[in-house]
């Protein structure tokens, strides 16, 4: 062996290159953004939800309407432009004259929706008449419609309709009764058109006409302007679709960000501390999963109690809250507990890492891409259940609109003015698809094992 | 595999126990006074009134009394109609809500399975995107808007026909069942379709699968014997819970259809607080949809037998 020389110890030159990089290295979240941009569907349903938080927030800016004022001339105006009045004489009353002769059922002077007059013959048989209207022709299984009066006596022939005129086709049927009331056949019925009108009065007072107008009667006049047309008590629509965009995003917002928040500090506890602890505070959490989920939502909502004039937001939301949370837990914990035997936290800890340091710095951070997908999954559930338990009645008290108690009050009135239930649960459906679109993508993106596979 | 079921059931029990509680205190919490509707009692009756369903007594001992009475079967006597025990109620209007219930639940699990291995296997072809819009579609409508479309749908069928073919509310025949259950289990079905795909879709690339083709095994065999039995599993799993959200999302349908179920029970027993009622509903519930989850897990065990062997 030979003796060593201070020249065997010279560094030699290392020649070969080590690393090359090639392109710029990208962090976790630059990555994920970028394959988010890259999926088509993503983007769209970003956009979608971009447009309906300006539709919530920014809308009412330029649709500046009290979604509470009732419009009763336009009662479940369908939607549209169209929204002519003419204007009429005072109403004044009428005791059944008329110079028509009048062999059936005939309509004296012009149908409006302020009166429409209606005369005919004496009816063979009857000993007095019931008159009806109905929005269908009469079938052959007879459907009259809704009964307006009853006369037991044949002599008088005619009727005048106040109620409720709306501008659209009625049918109006003269029913012959005998005198112990019972119908007979042989009904005589008509199809009405009643127009739209307004007397001058109305119109002032509605603010549709200045003092100096010259308008005189059988002019015409535009009435407030209804873009999505107004529910059956005459409240605009667009405007309570923002309302009630209101009520359900915050909803379906905020419960989810409030009880992840709990979950996550739940879970991480459990997920840390382990042994034990961890059994107890997951048997608990397993607890209330099995709690019948609506029923329980019900039944918390009754008992955090609403008092009148409220509206029913915060005891919903805190009823989410208590019972959504164990999903997000259970999720956080197992992602602690994996993370905790990676060899980064141990190499951490060998440098002399607090426990803070390891839970803030290391191992929340690596949970929050399952986390954000949980957030963006619960969203359109928590929307849906606001609109299930509005739907049912348990839910947003009226008059605070949402969609689902808008839904809840279109179904009633389905037939007649479809708008009506159709257009917040389009915009129910949609909120919903864009949040589920939304987490696919951010699930795909952020699923670290797709990552290197382009 | 025995022990492991009666694991299981004492787990359940005291779930149940769990829930009784929590709708015991929940009850309590609720604003307002059973005794008194509209109609004023007087001092005398309503001491009597008390006594009788034992409000007078303190929370810890009306607590126990409840729990003796739930641990016999007893759910009491409604406050609103007069004599007619809890028991019976649910006796009279929970089978509906269950042949409703089951309905739904086989045409969301036959449909779900079937169409998640259609789409699998025609993958990014006319039948996959036809059948996942209408999975989406499923997904993102409320199932009021759906059942409030069909019963329109219903209307002009049979206006088009002449004659009633399916009816559009009401309960009795298989007739009145068909649409409801379809609609109740149409989100479920959505999502199991999705599940079913994702887990169809592994399973046609894996290595035994090519294996079976290269041997020689015909293609419905493969298709029923080792695609559809393997990527049946995670199906099978959130089956208990579907069972669970189908049974107590139907309520909305119910209400919709005009169907005499418990969930339109229930909400119209919210409505008039009638207490006993409510805690004995939501108990009875709770407790059928622990045991069901149990249930499908312990099935889990033969269909799997990878758990069989665990225990």
């Amino acid at each position: 062996m030979s003796v060593l020389t201070p020249a065997d110890f010279e560094r030699i030159q290392y020649h070969q290159k080590t690393q090359n990089i090639s392109r710029p290295s990208l962090s976790y979240w630059s990555d994920a953004w970028i394959r988010l941009k890259g999926n088509k569907r993503t983007l769209f349903s970003l956009y979608l939800i971009v447009g309906l938080l300006a539709f919530t927030i920014l809308g009412p800016v330029f649709w500046n309407v009290d979604p509470a004022f009732q419009d009763l001339d336009q009662v479940s105006q369908a939607p549209g432009t169209s929204r002519l009045a003419i204007i009429v004489n005072d109403y004044e009353a009428w005791n059944g004259e008329s110079d028509i002769s009048i062999d059936a059922l005939r309509l004296v002077d012009r149908a409006t929706t302020m009166a429409v007059r209606l005369k005919w013959d004496t009816l063979p048989n009857a000993s007095g008449y019931r008159v009806y209207r109905n929005i269908f022709p009469v079938g052959p299984e007879q459907a009259y419609g809704i009964p307006l009066v009853e006369y037991f006596d044949n002599t008088v022939l005619f009727f005048e309709d106040r109620l409720d005129l709306k501008p659209r086709r009625y049918y109006y049927s003269v029913v012959p009764m005998d005198d112990r009331g019972n119908l007979l056949d042989g009904y005589q019925s008509i199809a009405v058109d009643p127009i739209r009108v307004t007397t001058l009065d109305e119109a002032r007072s509605k603010g549709l006409l200045t003092n100096e107008s010259t308008l005189q009667a059988g002019d015409s006049i535009n009435l407030s302007l209804h873009p999505l047309g107004t529910d059956y008590l005459g409240r605009d629509m667009l405007a309570r679709l923002m309302e009630g965009a209101r009520v359900s995003l915050f909803i379906g917002i905020g419960a989810p960000s409030l009880f992840i928040l709990f979950g996550i500090f739940y879970g991480s506890v459990a997920g840390f501390i382990g042994g034990r602890v961890d059994q107890i505070l997951m048997r608990f959490a397993d607890f209330v999963v099995a709690l019948p989920f609506l029923l329980f939502m019900i039944l918390f909502k009754i008992a955090f109690g609403i008092g009148p004039g409220e509206s029913g937001i915060f005891p919903m939301l805190v009823a989410l809250v208590v019972l959504m949370w164990p999903a997000t837990a259970r999720l956080v914990r197992g992602q602690i507990l994996q993370i905790r035997e990676h060899g980064y936290i141990g190499a951490s800890q060998l440098l002399g890492a607090k426990t803070n340091y390891l839970i803030f710095r290391h191992m929340l951070p690596n949970t929050l891409g399952v986390v954000l997908v949980t957030i963006t999954f619960a969203i359109p559930s928590a929307i849906f259940i606001e609109a299930f338990l509005s739907f049912v009645g348990m839910g947003v008290a009226p008059p605070t609109p949402s969609w689902g108690s808008m839904s809840n009050e279109g179904i009633k009135n389905m037939l007649t003015s479809p708008h009506e239930l159709i257009l917040p649960a389009i915009l129910i459906s949609v909120t919903v698809l864009a949040f589920n679109l939304l987490g696919d993508g951010l699930r795909d993106a952020l699923d670290a094992r797709l990552r290197n596979q382009e | 595999m025995f022990l492991y079921t009666l694991k299981r059931l004492f787990q359940g029990l005291v779930t149940v126990w769990f829930i009784a509680t929590a709708t015991f205190f929940a009850m309590h919490n609720v604003p307002g006074d059973p005794l008194l509707n509209d109609r004023a009692v007087s001092e005398a009756i309503r001491a009597n009134l008390e006594s009788k369903y034992g409000l007078d007594q303190p929370l810890s001992t009306q607590y126990f009394i409840y729990l003796r009475n739930l641990s016999t079967g007893d759910f009491g006597i409604s406050f609103t109609q007069e004599n007619r025990e809890v028991n019976d109620i649910i006796r009279e209007h929970f089978p509906v809500s269950a042949i409703l219930g089951i309905l739904a639940v086989v045409f969301a699990a036959t449909g779900g399975i079937l169409f998640g291995a259609l789409t699998a296997i025609y993958r990014n072809r006319l039948p996959d995107f036809i059948i996942m819009i209408l999975v989406i579609l499923g997904i993102s409508v409320p199932s009021f808007v759906i059942a409030a479309m069909s019963q329109l749908a219903l209307v002009s069928l049979n206006d088009l026909v002449g004659t009633t073919i399916l009816p559009v509310a009401g309960w009795g025949t298989i007739l009145h069942m068909l649409t409801p259950a379809l609609v109740l289990g149409l989100g479920t079905m959505a999502y199991l379709t999705r599940l079913m795909r994702s887990s169809m879709l592994e399973v046609v690339g894996s290595d035994y699968i090519r294996t079976a083709r290269s041997k020689g095994v015909p293609a419905p065999r493969i298709f029923t014997k080792h695609q559809i039995r393997n990527a049946i599993l995670p199906v099978v799993t959130v089956l208990g819970p579907s069972i669970a959200s189908i049974t107590t999302g139907g309520f909305v349908v119910e209400l919709v259809f005009a169907i005499p179920g418990l969930g339109r029970y229930f909400v119209q027993a919210v409505q008039q607080l009638d207490y006993t009622v409510i805690m004995g509903t939501t108990v009875f519930y709770g407790a059928f949809l622990v045991f069901m989850v149990i249930l499908v897990d312990v099935l889990y065990g033969f269909i799997d037998p990878r758990v069989r062997l665990e225990k």
